[in-house]
């Protein structure tokens, strides 16, 4: 794969490719299976979020490199309505849309860097990283 | 969008997950699971993840709704088959999955089931573990 | 590159080239640890030295480094030290030197500095491949006692356990419970004994993985029993705070499985009876 990968999220079916480009890219890492799915997962709730109360976005897959770790950075931008109160939405259960509230809280969970940036009409852009063990 | 079939053996459905399933095609399914649970008088219903390669938040929502919907209509769902990883990330996310039952592969689903039966199952009592 | 640089070069190339023998010679002698190393490294030098002379005619040094990394990192493997592997490197100069100093020629030491510059690069990339090369050895040796010491048995059809030995640390709880799941699903088993009475104390995230992998088997349709927890860790987890909840807990071994028996179905029969207090199941 050339890295980094970029892809449109403007449908449910985007959603699925960005998981699947996520697992290529996490095999090509090296992550093991558990973070493979760990990462996959958290992509998906990602995806999903932007799609649903964005009404779309942008999907980065890259390799990225600290000394001699590699990992997968993943990007998720999107030009929504954005999210007013970012420590209520990243709260357990807390949700807007009639969801379990745990794609923010739990994707948080499943990596090792997460980083949410939003403000209200200014979109929102989700940075997640996982590294190789 | 891809629809996933729904098989009926005896009086249990069984549906075998073999594909990465977009949102509508999971909003597809639990429409579908519960018109043929009433459609045949269905005493269980068996979701096969096997070859499921994630269960993120909606996905997970979809099994415990299915399996909410199948008891008021008087079905037992036993989800079969989830993976060690997907296990793992499952309770990572924070989704308990409460009130789904589940069984390590189809086999031992079927007999969990039957078991019920014998013992009276949930058909005359509405305890549910 | 001044001319004068450009005709040292060249006489330095002439050098390497007519006295092949006598520095190979000289170099193996100062980097070879002793005899026994000996017959080995001839072959591996004088490729090294092929692929210089090469590297210093196209100004390619693809295949040279490609040989140097083999060298480090199997120097790394058969336990010789980062600095003996660099100071093999290095022996060439010394070895070149003594023809230069013979040669007296100012080309000849003006090409020399130029030389020295190149194989003190060539040597600094050995040191930096070795180090990797024993980081990964290092690696590799460390899964393998994860994997060696984190067995998964067998105790009846239907029942795995993992007795756990040493101090948990939150990777090989973490390695030694995938396992464990992954052996449910081989052995199509339902019930698993995680049994600790070996682990002296737990911290929050080791007993937040214990936990974990009891909710994780029972999303895949399996149940754990936690047998031989110790009072020290007992105390830990209650004031930590952490909810084991509905979480069976054994005093030993023998309970947790006699307690797996009972749920698989299968009578118990056996002197121990008064020990294995069965509680009465609900109808
Ligand atoms: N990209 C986004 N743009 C605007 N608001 C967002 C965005 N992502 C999340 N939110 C807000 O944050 C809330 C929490 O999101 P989260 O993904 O945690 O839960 P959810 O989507 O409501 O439910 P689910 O558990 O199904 O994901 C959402 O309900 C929504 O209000
Ligand atoms: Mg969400």
């Amino acid at each position: 794969m050339t890295s980094p990968a970029e892809l449109p999220i403007t449908g449910n079916g985007d959603v699925v490719l960005v998981r699947q480009q996520v697992r290529a890219t996490a095999v090509e890492v090296g992550l093991s299976l558990v973070d493979q799915t760990k990462v996959v997962t958290a992509a998906s709730e990602l995806a999903r979020n932007a799609l649903v109360y964005a009404g779309g976005g942008r999907a980065r897959i890259e390799i990225v490199h600290n000394g001699a770790r590699s990992g997968l950075r993943l990007t998720f931008s999107d030009d929504g309505p954005g999210i007013p109160d970012i420590e209520q939405a990243l709260t357990d259960g807390w949700t807007t849309g009639g969801g379990l509230g745990l794609g923010l809280s739990g994707s948080r969970r499943l990596v090792d860097e997460f980083d949410l940036r939003s403000a209200p009409g200014e979109g929102t852009l989700v940075t997640v990283t996982k590294w190789a063990r | 969008m891809d629809r996933v079939p729904v098989l009926k053996l005896g009086d249990i459905l069984i549906v075998s997950i073999q594909i990465d399933l977009q949102d509508q095609s999971v909003l597809a399914l639990q429409e579908d699971l519960a018109d043929r649970v009433v459609a045949t008088g269905a005493r269980g219903v068996i979701i096969d993840i096997t070859a499921v390669e994630i269960v993120d938040s909606f996905i997970g929502r979809m099994l415990a709704t299915i399996a909410s919907i199948s008891r008021m209509l008087d079905a037992e769902t036993i989800v079969v088959g989830m993976r060690p990883a997907v296990a793992i990330t499952l309770v990572e996310l924070g989704l308990s999955l409460g009130g789904v039952r589940t069984a390590l592969n189809l086999e031992k689903g079927v007999a969990l089931l039957d078991q019920r039966d014998r013992r009276g199952g949930p058909r005359t009592t509405a305890a549910t573990r | 590159m001044t001319v004068h640089a450009d005709a040292g070069r060249r006489r330095i190339e002439e050098l390497l080239r007519d006295h092949e023998e006598r520095i190979l010679k000289r170099w193996l002698e100062s980097a070879s640890g002793g005899p026994a190393d000996r017959s080995d490294l001839a072959g591996r030098l004088r490729d090294v030295y092929h692929a210089l002379r090469d590297s210093l005619e196209s100004g390619d040094t693809s295949d040279l480094r490609g040989l140097l990394a083999d060298l480090s990192r199997s120097r790394a493997r058969e336990g010789h030290s980062p600095t003996a592997t660099a100071v093999a490197v290095f022996g060439v100069k010394e070895a070149v030197y003594e023809i230069v100093e013979a040669d007296g020629g100012a080309e000849a030491l003006r090409g020399f500095i130029w030389f020295t510059k190149i194989v003190d690069d060539l040597g600094l990339f050995t040191f930096e491949t070795y180090a990797a090369a024993r980081e990964k050895i290092i690696i590799d040796q460390a899964e393998q006692l994860l994997e060696l010491s984190t067995p998964v048995v067998k105790l009846w059809e239907g029942i795995v356990a993992v007795p756990l030995v040493g101090t948990l640390d939150s990777a090989r709880t973490q390695v030694v419970m995938e396992k464990l799941l992954q052996t449910l699903v081989d052995t199509g088993s339902e019930h698993a004994v995680i049994d600790i009475t070996g682990v002296p104390a737990v911290d929050t995230q080791v007993a937040q993985h214990l936990l974990k992998t009891v909710v994780a088997a029972r999303l895949m349709g399996a149940e754990c029993v936690i047998s031989g927890i110790r009072p020290q860790i007992a105390h830990t987890i209650v004031t930590l705070g952490i909810e084991f909840g509905d979480i069976v807990t054994k005093a030993s071994l023998a309970d947790a499985l006699a307690h797996a028996l009972r749920r698989s179905g299968v009578e118990i029969d056996s002197g121990r009876r008064t020990r294995i207090a069965v509680r009465a199941e609900e109808v």
